[in-house]
């Protein structure tokens, strides 16, 4: 338990859990925690509570999803960059042959769905599916184990799965997001418009609800996207979190909640995997509908 | 669940791993897997072909050892023929050889017999023209019934 003292509610403790670590910038003019003043221009300092956060609004940032993502990407990055300057066309062992593994797997994927010839999405589905599933990969590490041993060194807040983090999934999203608008405005040009305006009423008196309903359509794509993912892996990480609550509620629960959590993280095992793979292969989709004239 | 400048960190992130994955991580590892799948079909494609050339090796191999076969039984028929065409020969010789010196022999014994009787002629006509002289001493002349006596002789 992550026991601020005695006093700690089971709400206290998950709205804690729940909590990013924030850097960010305070308006002029507010009256932080203790009571100090902050100038009038501001100042760029560690939220300490969520009155602070909301206060801080889009000048913010979190800490501990950007160190955990960032980290989490670079130890991608080192593991199969070690791996391709390795690979061979001889015989591969170990590692070499996970990662080819993995790097097959995403190519069968890739070739199964996409058609078109982009050198892009190959590499761009293997990060996602790679990265996506270290980061919640997270998710399975005890939900107190890191946060508390960060809170006994001083540090207040720790989120340690990135995505239960919205602006962590949104952030991919609207990558991926971004990359369609090019694609199919590189690929479709002026039919681009076209699809988005003469379509599905093949009428000029329909352009507006054409268009109303088509860039509806093509919003709710990196929304589904990014949501998808940080609901289901916020959920999951909920129902850890409220397993560990039960530890608190007396010495009779904790073989039950113990074997909760075992069974609830088995489980899990095969949620991240399947919402790394479900990022990937939807990322492919709309990246394949975008090089596709209709 | 605040939006904030977290999303645009990832974005940025999000970018510069793509980036790194598509420059320095997706094309060796997708290379070198590429060229092995070549090498092992390569390979594969070499033994069939070995399995093919040993094939027609062997049929080769039968071929040529029917072939000798064939030709050693041959020969030896032919040396058969030949032996028996010398035995043959030699018992044509032989009996040509047999015949020749039964023949000269037979010849020898006529010649013999002949001189034989003739000897045997001349002697009875002399023993009988001593007979004859004994017998007829005064009366008949040698000189004069030469003639006949050689007459005789001869018819006889």
């Amino acid at each position: 338990m992550a026991a601020n003292g005695d006093t700690q509610t089971v709400s206290e403790y998950i709205v804690h859990h729940l909590t990013n670590l924030t850097y960010g910038k305070l308006p002029g003019g507010y009256e932080r925690y203790d009571g100090t003043i902050v100038p009038e221009a501001g100042q760029w300092t560690m939220a300490h509570g969520s009155d602070e956060m909301t206060a801080m609004g889009f000048n913010a940032v979190h800490v501990d999803s950007m160190i955990w993502s960032v980290g989490l990407g670079l130890i991608f990055c080192w593991v199969f960059r070690r791996v391709a300057v390795r690979a061979s066309a001889g015989v591969p062992t170990g590692l070499v042959n996970f990662i080819e593994m993995v790097v097959e797997f995403v190519d069968g994927t890739v070739k199964d769905t996409f058609h078109g010839r982009n050198p892009l999405i190959a590499p761009l589905a293997l990060t996602i599916f790679v990265w996506v599933f270290l980061m919640n990969l997270m998710d399975l590490i005890p939900v107190d184990l890191i946060p508390h041993s960060l809170m006994l060194v001083g540090v207040e807040y720790q989120k340690i799965v990135p995505s239960t983090d919205p602006n962590i999934t949104m952030g991919m999203a609207i990558g991926v997001f971004l990359l369609m608008l090019f694609y199919s405005i590189k690929v479709k040009g002026f039919g681009f418009v076209k699809e988005l305006t003469l379509n599905p009423f093949n009428h000029p008196l329909f352009i507006p609800i054409n268009l109303f309903m088509e860039v509806v359509g093509l919003l709710a794509k990196p929304f589904s996207l990014g949501l998808r993912l940080f609901g289901n892996m916020y959920a999951g990480e909920m129902i850890f979190i409220l397993i560990a609550a039960l530890f608190s509620v007396g010495l009779f629960w904790l073989l039950p909640a113990a074997l909760l959590q075992v069974g609830w993280a088995i489980f899990h095992i095969l949620v991240i995997t399947l919402q790394a793979f479900i990022f990937m292969v939807l990322t492919i989709v709309y990246l394949s509908m975008a090089h596709e004239d209709h | 669940m605040n939006i904030n400048l977290t999303l645009i960190g990832q974005l940025i992130a999000f970018v510069a791993f793509v980036a790194f994955c598509m420059r320095y991580v997706w094309p060796p590892i997708a290379g070198a897997m590429a060229e092995r799948q070549d090498k092992i079909a390569e390979g594969l494609a070499a033994a069939d072909r070995a399995g093919h050339d040993l094939e027609v090796a062997q049929q080769q191999v039968d071929e040529q050892l029917a072939e000798a076969k064939r030709e050693a039984a041959g020969i030896i028929e032919a040396a058969n023929k030949r032996a028996q065409a010398v035995v043959e020969e030699a018992k044509d010789t032989a009996s040509t050889e047999a015949e020749r010196v039964k023949a000269a022999a037979a010849a020898e014994i006529e010649q013999e017999r002949a001189r034989a009787q003739e000897q045997l002629l001349t002697q009875v006509s002399a023993l009988a023209l001593a007979g004859a002289e004994k017998i007829l001493a005064a009366e008949i002349d040698a000189d004069k019934h030469s003639d006949l006596l050689k007459t005789l002789s001869v018819d006889s």
